[in-house]
């Protein structure tokens, strides 16, 4: 399996053709407490960077964009059903947002792997 | 209207940095923006006291000119004359040590800024006021009052000292026993100095719904004052962030986003800070439009807004009825205590009654929502007992 992550703070975790996608540890502790979260519906699809999610914090309101172009596959049932606390827990687990169907794997090659964006976030 | 260049540093900055790395830039001030987190902020000031550093805000005082010649009321209506030609609330009418909300207002019936004016409590300081005006607005501010009264009075900036509000319900507590016994006995607006951490300036008032203090304290005496406070295990340090989502369940205006210089004091439903005298009067800038507004209502008034599911909506969310545009929200996020989205804005008049449900635009999505009344959390502001 392979991980990676956007400027943006998203992660991207292939097994196969299908990608889980969430945010990053360091975006959920910017964020603060979560408290609302929109997930897009299954068989939407979506290119590289565009505007897939949202998700919000008493702070603020943040889209998630598509680090890898796709289909939905699924969404988070936690999240849909309003659990978002899972969000702020397990930002890289549990609080995955959703699975697609990837489209053109090699566009993982632009994104950052673990290490780099450990030090990616250092010089934020 | 911030200023350029880099942002200033709080006086108490190494205090707050100590205890936060999250600062943000705020009207040209470096403010922290978060402590522990907004929510259990949020939280702890309802429940317990919390500590705001609003040293960016524009403390100043008003007084006439040295040897002056006149005392006690005489020296007050003087003073008081001049500002009003600013504002529209009775300040010739406040009693010593009172304190009144109002608002600069423009020819057209706009608002330029919303502050606080004081009349000190202390016999010596007749013919002084104690003037408090928002952070992004005291350089405009303070322009507009020294034109309009150049050669009859001075304003003496004090934004070189520290504003630091103390909130909550345990704040009367924590002033008693840090600062001085006699503070639990003011009043809500109301104002007194006192010889404490050098000569402080303190009015029992703010801007959470809460009861509270907000305290003027030279620079060189500050840290004293905010170490003693934090000492206090009532206490913990509030970032701006908190400082919003308080101030919008209590209903509170935000200048630049629930005010600005094309909404009316009668639109922002604040008639209630236009006392009767002005009303008759008719002398304050914007009066005909205002005082048109009053008397026949104006076409959009302020509301508090509960969208019916989860999604908040913030600023710049159209409203609309049946398709039509009717409003906008003007403020909007979480209510940690409602646990659910909070907005206020402003809609035609005839959308404006509680109970009345409209469409809010979210990401090009109409989402209902119910209008309802302000607050959305009751104040508790220490009242004196009638009767």
């Amino acid at each position: 399996m392979t991980k990676r992550y956007t400027k943006d703070h998203e992660w991207v975790c292939l097994d196969g053709d299908i990608a889980t996608i969430g945010i990053s540890k360091y975006a959920a502790e910017q964020l603060g407490d979560v408290v609302y979260a929109e997930l897009p519906a299954a068989g939407k699809s979506f290119a590289q960077g565009d505007d897939m999610a949202v998700v919000e914090s008493a702070k603020t309101a943040s889209d998630v964009y598509a680090p890898i172009s796709g289909e939905i596959v699924e969404g988070n049932a936690a999240i849909s059903g309003e659990n978002w606390q899972i969000i702020n827990d397990e930002p890289e687990a549990g609080g995955w947002f959703v699975k697609l169907k990837v489209s053109n794997k090699s566009e993982l090659d632009a994104l950052m792997d673990e290490a780099a964006y450990a030090d990616y976030v250092k010089g934020l | 209207m911030a200023e350029a260049g880099s942002p200033k540093k709080l006086p108490l900055d190494a205090i707050w940095r100590a205890r936060t790395s999250k600062f943000g830039d705020f009207a040209g001030y470096d403010m922290p923006l978060q402590f522990e987190g907004l929510i259990p902020e949020h939280n702890w000031t309802r429940q317990h006291a919390g500590l705001f550093d609003v040293s960016h805000m524009g403390p100043s005082f008003f007084a006439l000119p040295k040897g002056h010649g006149i005392e006690g009321d005489e020296a007050h209506k003087k003073v008081a004359s001049l500002i009003e030609r600013l504002v529209p609330a009775d300040i010739q009418g406040l009693k010593p040590g009172q304190v009144r909300y109002t608002m600069i207002t423009n020819e057209d019936g706009g608002v330029l800024d919303d502050l606080m004016i004081a009349r000190p409590a202390e016999p010596g300081a007749a013919g002084d006021l104690y003037i408090v005006v928002n952070a992004g607005c005291k350089h405009q501010d303070w322009a507009l009052i020294e034109e309009a009264t150049k050669g009859e009075a001075n304003l003496v900036r004090a934004d070189d000292r520290c504003l630091l509000a103390l909130q909550g319900p345990t704040a009367h507590a924590v002033a008693a026993a840090v600062i001085d016994p006699a503070l639990a006995e003011m009043n809500f607006m109301t104002v007194k100095r006192y010889d404490a951490f050098g000569r402080i300036t303190v009015t029992r008032s703010g801007y959470t719904g809460e009861d509270g203090y907000e305290i003027l304290v030279r620079a060189e005496n500050a840290a004293d004052l905010a170490n003693a406070l934090l000492a206090h295990a009532e206490v913990k340090p509030i970032g701006l962030g908190a400082r919003d989502s308080l101030r919008l369940e209590a209903g509170l205006c935000l200048y630049g986003h629930d005010l600005d210089p094309t909404t009316s004091p009668i639109e922002a439903d604040l008639a209630w800070t236009i006392q009767k005298r002005r009303r008759e009067a008719k002398d304050f800038p914007g009066a005909k439009r205002i005082l048109r507004e009053y008397e026949l209502g104006a076409a959009k008034k302020r509301v508090g807004i509960r969208p019916n599911d989860r999604a908040p909506a913030r600023e710049g969310v159209e409203i609309m009825k049946d398709g039509k545009t009717i409003g906008v929200v003007t403020s909007g996020g979480f209510s940690p205590i409602l646990n659910g989205p909070i907005s206020m804005g402003y809609v035609e008049t005839e959308h404006a009654e509680p109970g009345h449900v409209v469409d809010l635009m979210i990401r090009g999505v109409p989402r209902a929502a119910t209008i309802v009344p302000l607050p959305f959390v009751p104040h508790r502001y220490h009242r004196p007992k009638k009767g």
